[in-house]
């Protein structure tokens, strides 16, 4: 497979522990304690899109509960609000996997934007229904940083995919 | 589904269809957030994957901590001085006030007896330092460094040096969360220092709180003090809660009571969880365990 279309690298398949391994980390990096910073970017959606956008018949909704049923334990939110969050992120990342890597990776990221948007605009409802207050519009900056981290994140999880093989000075992967 | 992993397309598709899958997991998830936010179920479940979890949260709050720490051990000297100062200052006050309040509780003591009532209860405090704002955007919530190991129990409240700032609502095996006043969800039973009038007191979401269901002619006036009633059976009666900022007209039926916090509620580091030693005596016809909002509903009640 390759890193997009144009691209003529070849990739090494995904190892299915480093899928779970870069899905915990990003559980432990959302469950840092920043308090009221905003922007800070909800890792593990961002994450999850990755993967759900990459591995499809691997990570898909069902991952998407079972983390947001984490996420929404550690950090005190009521619970399945980020599970259903999650849920219709993963859906949708899913259904346009097929699609988003035809596309380099500034125009990935647009595809990524208003999914996370989304996924947070049914969390805000959720919790408004349920009689919480309005946490502001800044709330949604996370999604906008999330997806401008889009780029290096990418990079960073497919590296274990750019290694090649057998190391070989004249071959140029 | 796409091919991705797959070394051939399965010829028959197995399992149920993406929208299938998506409608049936969202249902689940939409039980799930009924039963725990109107009824409180899930509590176990949510205790028990948190224990799970908790290596985790502590790998996550290792760089924060340490953060913390250094800003303390890096704080200059002309801080530690004021603060210094300061502090002797108001234990000279208090130690006034404490000699006082000794001698008064000894009278207390002899008049209840002389006049047959029962003895004031007797209360339990356990010191806590605030850690961090809780992560859920949508509530105004803290995290302390005491949980049920310390003796932290759900209801209890939490007060600065200045007074009420928050309730304790749930509790982890070493912290517990605790909800500001500011909150939207959090109802305290007050009374009026000066006329003895009592009320609710609810977080309005901004900063500010808000006295409701004080009747149009009701004798409130910008100054007053609130401390709490001790009727909801949770709060220990007599903690200083807030003074009253403004009062408009409102709706013509109720006033429009605003308030300001005494205690630092948004600021505080180092607060004290104080209840009832025991129990308090079962209400008339509520059999209901104690929670928040029972409070609520007993100071609607009056």
């Amino acid at each position: 497979m390759q890193p997009t279309h144009r691209s003529n690298r070849i990739l090494q398949p995904a190892r299915p522990w480093f899928i779970y391994f870069s899905l915990v980390a990003a559980l432990v990096l959302t469950y840092i304690p920043t308090g009221r910073l905003p922007a800070v970017p909800e890792w593990v959606a961002l994450v999850l899109v990755f993967w759900c956008i990459r591995e499809p018949g691997r990570i898909g909704m069902m991952s998407g509960f079972v983390f947001g049923l984490l996420v929404d334990i550690g950090q005190g939110a009521a619970m399945g609000q980020h599970a259903l969050a999650y849920v219709i992120l993963a859906f949708m990342a899913n259904g346009l996997s097929r699609r988003v890597l035809w596309f380099g990776s500034l125009q990935q990221a647009a595809h990524v934007l208003p999914m996370l948007l989304v996924a947070q605009a049914v969390m805000v409802l959720v919790r408004l229904a349920a009689g919480a207050e309005f946490p502001g519009w800044t709330y949604f900056l996370s999604s906008l940083s999330a997806a401008v981290m889009w780029g290096p994140l990418s990079f960073l999880l497919m590296l274990p995919q750019y290694q090649p093989v057998e190391r070989d000075d004249n071959r140029p992967i | 589904m796409s091919l991705a992993g797959h070394p051939s397309p399965p010829s028959f598709r197995r399992g149920l269809s993406p929208l299938a899958r998506l409608g049936l997991l969202c249902s689940i998830c939409l039980v799930m957030l009924i039963a725990d936010i109107r009824f409180g179920y899930l509590e176990v479940v949510r205790q028990v994957v948190s224990v799970a979890i908790h290596p985790l949260q502590r790998v996550a709050a290792a760089p924060v901590d340490f953060l913390r720490n250094a800003t303390v051990y890096f704080a200059t000297l002309v801080d530690v001085q004021v603060e210094n100062a300061e502090l002797r200052r108001s234990q000279v006050e208090a130690a006034q006030r404490l000699l006082r309040f000794e001698q008064l509780e000894r009278e207390n003591a002899e008049l209840r007896g002389l006049a047959g009532l029962s003895q004031a209860v007797a209360l339990t405090g356990v010191g806590a330092e605030i850690l961090y704002d809780a992560p859920d955007p949508f509530s105004r919530k803290v995290i302390l460094d005491k949980g049920a190991h310390h003796g932290i129990r759900g209801g209890l409240a939490v007060v600065d040096a200045r007074g009420l700032i928050g309730q304790v609502t749930r509790v982890y095996p070493v912290q517990a969360e605790v909800t500001l006043l500011t909150d939207r969800e959090q109802v305290v039973p007050v009374q009026i220092e000066r006329t003895g009038l009592r009320g609710v007191l609810a977080g309005s979401g901004r900063g500010e709180l808000d006295m409701r269901f004080v009747p149009v002619g009701t004798d409130v006036q910008p100054g007053d003090r609130l401390v709490t009633s001790g009727l909801d059976g949770l709060f220990v009666a007599g903690l200083p809660v807030a003074v009253v900022s403004r009062v408009g007209s409102g709706d013509g039926v109720f006033l429009e009571v605003e308030c300001e916090p005494i205690g630092r509620v948004e600021r505080a580091v180092q607060v004290l969880a104080v209840g009832r030693s025991e129990a308090p005596p079962p209400r008339p016809g509520a059999g209901r365990a104690a929670k928040g909002e029972e409070a609520s509903e007993a100071g609607a009640a009056q």
